[in-house]
């Protein structure tokens, strides 16, 4: 068989019977062309916006919930409905012993306040924070760095601040890091400069300071504006968000049915449903793909089965000069292998510069659409090897047909 | 070389079925060159394919060389049409996309040959019929005499015992037939075993034998005087 595939005579032949029927040939190979292209177009696609959604996605913990105080909405244990819920430290804590699956309790405080360096000032939002937020809602850093540990401990009146605050209270390229800014009267180091992200979780925030320092200035003791719990991976969130909630309705002598108390954002669901979404596109990528490559295999077999009729009588010729059923068939599946693994190499070289292009096009920049669009060499190869496949079984149909007749039958062909 | 015996061959035609060969004795020695006869329709095709087991006989025996042809396997009836047996047809039955060298060696391809023995092999057997100027041609670069003759070159090329020609002469005027009833009276003084169906007297009596076909049996077998061919050339 080696010997076969080597023998310069077996592509004479090959080259000889595609060539006299290049018109033939070529709209066959176009079939198998097509259908790898679509297949890695489509894969390549799927596989950037996933990309792209990940990019944007990528730098928060998306297994997680914002829980925040609202009012009550029925009496409970005396008291009465329409009481204003607020979230303590205490409750973060709780949550976070008591709640199975639980990564973080991450509790925050935000208000508005007004800015002030030399004659520029504006109005911004500001939030106390804890350095976890860095880690749970990864802030991209232009200068400087984040809140610390040593910030929250000694209750430090430091400020890192977004491009846009800066942009409002500094003079072009002026220096920020290290400069006071007086926050609602009080001076304010800044020690960080950030960098806005196209998404945010909770209400955007131009100005971060040390958790504790905001409880101390705004007297807030205990109370808590909001806090975002996180989940473990494998834990569900929603699951969590209920046991909090739970939780917070006992420590705060709530109706356990009171459905008003609390407000909550569930990212973990949200983010599931556009991966749903994702996945169901791959799903269809994938079958779209395939689909057409089928019928582009299909396509080549019933042009193979003409080719086949049409030789009938050549092929009786050559049974009369010797030729054993199985050299014939073996010449004829070389055919549709060749043909399809060309057209298949062809569709993957070109399905690349689409993605090439499509990277060219829409790839470019920090908010790109597609992300890197691109197709495992695994996918690629299984989907050459099914093509392969499909070409060799569908080419042996009139292989079999053409050495079934006896060969004066072949012969009498005209 | 062959016996045949009782031989048989019915096709169907719709729910009935044509009687074609009722019954064929026939028995050729090594180096006998026999002409078979009969009118259209006569069963000459049929009994001459069978013997090239391009065909099955419905019943009958059918020794070959001394080997019982009955049941083979496709691939075995390949090897010995290969080995024993060379066909020339009435028209011609060369491959169109393949030059006439290539023609000639391609039963040496199904031998499993080395290209380039078969190229030289083929060349010989081109040069035998006079036309190793035109290797290069394709079938429809030549006339019906150049094809007929690259096709004879093609059959000989696997050094077969057994020559069948079905009416080799039947689409060529009647000088090229001459000129290749000399080329196959050669091949018969050489040693070949020939059988061939002709319609024509003059064809026929150039050969050694005459075996006249009639409703499906042998109405008359004979020796003749064979009448030689270069004489015409
Ligand atoms: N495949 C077939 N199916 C049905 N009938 C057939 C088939 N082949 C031959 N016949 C019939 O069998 C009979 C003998 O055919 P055959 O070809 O052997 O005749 P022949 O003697 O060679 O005639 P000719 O001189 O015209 O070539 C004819 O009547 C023909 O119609
Ligand atoms: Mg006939």
């Amino acid at each position: 068989m080696f010997r076969f595939l080597f023998d310069r005579d077996t592509w004479q032949e090959v080259f000889d019977s595609l060539s006299k029927n290049k018109l033939r040939s070529i709209l066959t190979m176009v079939g198998v062309w097509w259908g790898i292209l679509l297949l890695i177009g489509l894969l390549g696609s799927a596989r950037g916006l996933e990309n792209s959604f990940n990019r944007l996605f990528g730098s928060f913990a998306t297994n997680s919930v914002f829980v925040w105080g609202q009012s009550t909405s029925r009496p409970f244990k005396g008291f009465q409905e329409g009481r204003e819920v607020k979230l303590s430290l205490s409750d973060a804590k709780n949550i976070e012993k008591n709640v199975e699956g639980i990564e973080f309790v991450l509790p925050r405080s935000q208000t508005r306040v007004t800015a002030t360096r030399n004659f520029l000032s504006g109005g911004f939002q500001m939030a106390g924070d804890y350095p976890l937020l860095d880690q749970l809602q990864k802030k991209k850093l232009i200068h400087g760095r984040f809140i610390n540990q040593n910030d929250i401990d000694d209750n430090k009146k430091v400020v890192a601040i977004s491009e846009d605050a800066y942009k409002q209270l500094f003079e072009k390229d002026e220096e920020a890091i290290g400069k006071y800014i007086e926050i609602n009267g009080i001076n304010f180091t800044v020690i960080g400069l950030f960098e806005v992200g196209n998404v945010n979780m909770g209400p955007s925030t131009d100005m971060h300071i040390p958790f504790t320092t905001f409880q101390q200035i705004y007297n807030r003791g205990d109370r808590i504006g909001w806090m975002m719990i996180t989940g473990k991976p494998e834990y569900d969130i929603k699951q969590i968000e209920e046991d909090s909630k739970l939780i917070l309705k006992n420590l705060n002598n709530i109706h356990p049915k009171d459905t008003q108390a609390f407000g909550s954002f569930n990212l973990g669901k949200e983010f599931a449903k556009l991966t749903g979404f994702l996945i169901g596109m791959q799903f269809l990528t994938w079958f779209v793909g395939i689909a057409t490559l089928i019928a582009g295999v299909f396509a080549i077999g019933n042009i193979l089965l003409i080719t086949v009729k049409e030789r009938t009588k050549e092929i009786g010729v050559r049974r009369a000069l010797g030729a054993t059923p199985f050299e014939i068939k073996r010449q004829i599946v070389v055919e549709a292998v060749f043909l399809t693994l060309v057209a298949g190499v062809l569709g993957i070289i070109t399905g690349g510069w689409i993605l090439i292009l499509l990277d060219h096009f829409f790839g470019q920049g920090a908010d790109a659409a597609i992300v890197n669009a691109s197709v495992s060499i695994a996918v690629v190869f299984i989907a050459l090897l099914i093509l392969v496949a499909l070409g060799t079984l569908i080419g042996l149909i009139p292989a079999f047909k053409a050495t079934s007749i006896k060969p004066i039958e072949a012969l009498r062909e005209e | 070389m062959l016996k045949i015996n009782q031989l048989h061959k019915s096709y169907p035609i719709g729910d009935s079925s044509l009687h074609v060969l009722k019954g064929i004795d026939l028995s050729v020695e090594e180096g006998e060159m026999v002409a078979i006869m009969g009118s259209s329709g006569s069963g000459k095709s049929t009994l001459l394919n069978i013997i090239g087991m391009l065909d099955e006989a419905d019943s009958g025996e059918y020794i070959l060389d001394g080997l019982p042809i009955k049941n083979l396997t496709e691939k075995k009836a390949a090897v010995y049409r290969n080995k024993f047996l060379g066909f020339i047809f009435q028209s011609f039955n060369l491959i169109n996309y393949k030059n006439a060298l290539e023609n000639v060696a391609l039963p040496l391809y199904y031998q499993g040959m080395k290209r380039k023995e078969r190229q030289e092999k083929a060349m010989f057997h081109l040069e035998k019929v006079g036309l190793a100027d035109w290797a290069k041609h394709l079938p429809k670069e030549l006339s019906g005499g150049q094809n007929q003759r690259v096709a004879i070159a093609r059959a000989l090329a696997a050094n077969p015992k057994l020559l069948l020609a079905d009416e080799p002469t039947g689409a060529l005027d009647t000088t090229t037939s001459y000129e290749i009833m000399a080329f196959i009276q050669q091949l018969n003084d050489e040693g070949k075993t020939i059988l061939m169906v002709t319609h024509e007297e003059d064809i026929a009596n150039m050969c050694k034998r005459i075996v006249r076909l009639r409703d499906g049996v042998i109405m008359e077998d004979k020796k003749v005087e064979q009448v030689r061919a270069e004489q015409y050339v």
